[in-house]
């Protein structure tokens, strides 16, 4: 094929133009900026003030604790649930199809607010529908905002309920482009379904699985909105703060634009490392 | 003996049916439940919402809901700049990226190969690195806080949205376009009138996404359009979220407003949003 440079670029200049200017622009300065003290008028190179102060802040320990914490423990169960979704979604035994995708799939259109809101008033003290269920058949009712435990608990929930589905949509579609005579060939050959889950379609799965595993941690390890409003701003007592939430916390409330910024590329650093290990697990086997 | 076996087989089969239906009716139903409850909430008066009694029924206070939410914050003026603020930004997105996916797909350039990697690397990139500058540059610099602009323009970068126009546009048959080519057709005439509308499907799943995108986000529009009359809907909701003197009974009738319409859209278009979802990792 002959170079169209010109016409090739024109069809790109309008998102080339958005990208520079709103993208690759930001990317390089919030770097900059994570070496400047921000907060005298001018800006001052400082290089080790915010990267100093966030290697000895517990505020930021905390926050990168509670992260983590939620991303080991909600990222597998969820990416398990979505790959028990999708598999049985696509049993050709399942009647009434379309009432359990819609079940499954339709939190992926519920915005964050208003699932937020929903959660928050299920899970009251006094009045949410969840204690008075427990009541109902005898258990004890649970603070689930005052301690942190189950206060970490609701906001793992939440994001399962509203996720998992989205991934189980990702995980139906590899499903589907599994060729079916694998299948039929080791039901000839007497092998079980459940072998047949772990033989063939995990493998065959993989990519896909550590592909949605790899958007889950970077979506999660971005978490904001959930401890902005469902635990009330990272409560209690930061109990649920993240990081995402600290950066908001110091960028926009403080308007301490170089510690934010900091905090933005120590994010970025975790997101580069999971991507690497992502490149590492779906190598090609020499 | 040919008979017994394949009916033993069918009672397996039905009793494996039966198992699957087993586990997955309770986990549908409590998926489900927090979308009901929200529908269930904002057709209650507040005081029946704080009241020790278990409701799982429909209550006829929906209307009165909407004029409580109302009273608190002009929800009817804030989801008029969403629905607004979604259209234009659809159209343009729609038209950017494939206007972008079609350069990728359908010709060989120089800087290709870069332009490819940008995206594919933005993909895992944490908009948090992005946030800060692009909120100093918007509301400082440009001055277009609490702007339609501010909440259109920025967002219209996006990563899988190319990648899926670029695998749309290079499975069309070349001959295609090499015919009007020969006939004289200019390029953008092609793009527009022999491309883009052979792409309708891909192009109504990319639309539904960058809708639902532009209808549900928060964290931008929360930033950059604090003032009260340039909230989007999910903001102005949000602002009342943690107030003590305020009507839940309202605040759910705003999540009912914000959420009905796109559930109703999604059963009325579900194959188109889940090949738009779908499109992100099957490549």
């Amino acid at each position: 094929m002959r170079y169209q440079n010109a016409t090739a670029y024109r069809f790109l200049a309008p998102y080339l133009l958005i990208f520079s200017i709103f993208w690759l622009w930001p990317i390089i300065s919030s770097f900059l900026i994570s070496f400047q003290a921000t907060r005298t008028v001018p800006w001052r190179f400082a290089p080790s003030f915010n990267w100093g102060r966030l290697i000895g802040d517990p505020a930021f320990f905390n926050a990168l604790k509670n992260t983590l914490l939620i991303l080991v423990i909600q990222v597998p169960v969820m990416i398990t649930l979505a790959i028990v979704m999708a598999v049985l979604l696509n049993s050709p035994l399942l009647k009434a199809r379309g009432l359990f995708r819609f079940a499954f799939f339709a939190p992926v259109v519920v915005g964050e607010v208003a699932y937020s809101a929903v959660f928050r008033l299920m899970f009251n003290l006094d009045y949410g529908i969840i204690n008075k269920l427990l009541n109902s058949v005898g258990l004890p009712r649970i603070d689930w905002f005052s301690n942190v435990t189950p206060a970490m608990a609701v906001i793992m929930i939440a994001v399962t309920w509203r996720w998992a589905g989205y991934n189980a949509i990702i995980l139906l579609a590899g499903l589907q482009s599994i060729p079916q005579d694998v299948y039929e060939a080791a039901t000839l050959d007497r092998v079980s379904k459940l072998k047949q889950f772990f033989y063939i379609t995990l493998p065959l799965l993989k990519p896909i699985i550590v592909f949605c595993a790899v958007l889950s941690i970077i979506g999660t390890m971005q978490l904001f909105t959930e401890p902005f409003l469902i635990t009330e701003r990272g409560g209690p007592g930061g109990g649920t703060e993240t990081l995402g939430l600290l950066l908001y916390r110091q960028g926009f409330r403080s308007l301490n634009f170089g510690y934010a910024s900091a905090i933005a590329y120590t994010m970025a650093g975790l997101a580069i490392a999971i991507s690497l290990a992502q490149l590492w697990l779906t190598r090609d086997p020499k | 003996m040919s008979s017994r076996s394949s009916s033993s087989r069918s009672s397996a089969r039905l009793g494996r049916s039966i198992a699957l239906h087993l586990f997955l009716a309770p986990l549908a139903l409590i998926w489900l439940f927090p979308l009901w409850m929200m529908v269930i909430f904002s057709t209650m008066p507040d005081r029946g919402i704080f009241s020790p009694s278990i409701e799982l029924l429909p209550h006829g206070n929906f209307l009165d809901n909407v004029s409580n939410l109302q009273r608190d914050t002009n929800f009817i003026g804030a989801i008029g700049i969403s629905v607004s603020v979604a259209v234009t930004y659809t159209f343009l997105s729609v038209l950017l990226t494939s206007m972008a996916g079609w350069a990728l797909a359908r010709y060989q350039f120089f800087g290709k190969g870069v332009v490819v990697a940008i995206i594919l690397g933005t993909i895992t990139l944490p908009y948090a690195v992005v946030l800060i500058p692009q909120f100093i540059m918007v509301a400082r610099d440009f001055k277009l806080a609490n702007t339609w602009v501010a909440l259109i323009v920025p967002p219209l970068f996006n990563s899988l949205g190319v990648l899926f126009m670029r695998q749309s546009f290079s499975m069309m048959p070349g001959d295609l376009f090499d015919a009007a080519r020969v006939e004289g057709v200019k390029e953008w005439r092609i793009f527009l009138f022999v491309a883009l509308p052979l792409a309708r499907p891909m192009l109504a799943a990319l639309a539904i996404i960058l809708f639902l995108a532009s209808w549900n986000n928060y964290l931008w529009p929360l930033l950059i359009n604090s003032k009260p009359g340039a909230m989007t809907a999910p903001v102005a909701l949000g602002t009342l979220i943690g107030l003590t003197k305020v009507s839940w009974g309202g605040i759910m009738a705003g999540a009912v407003m914000l959420t009905v319409p796109m559930l109703v859209v999604f059963v009325l278009l579900q194959r188109h949003f889940v090949a738009g979802i779908a499109a992100g990792a099957i490549k």
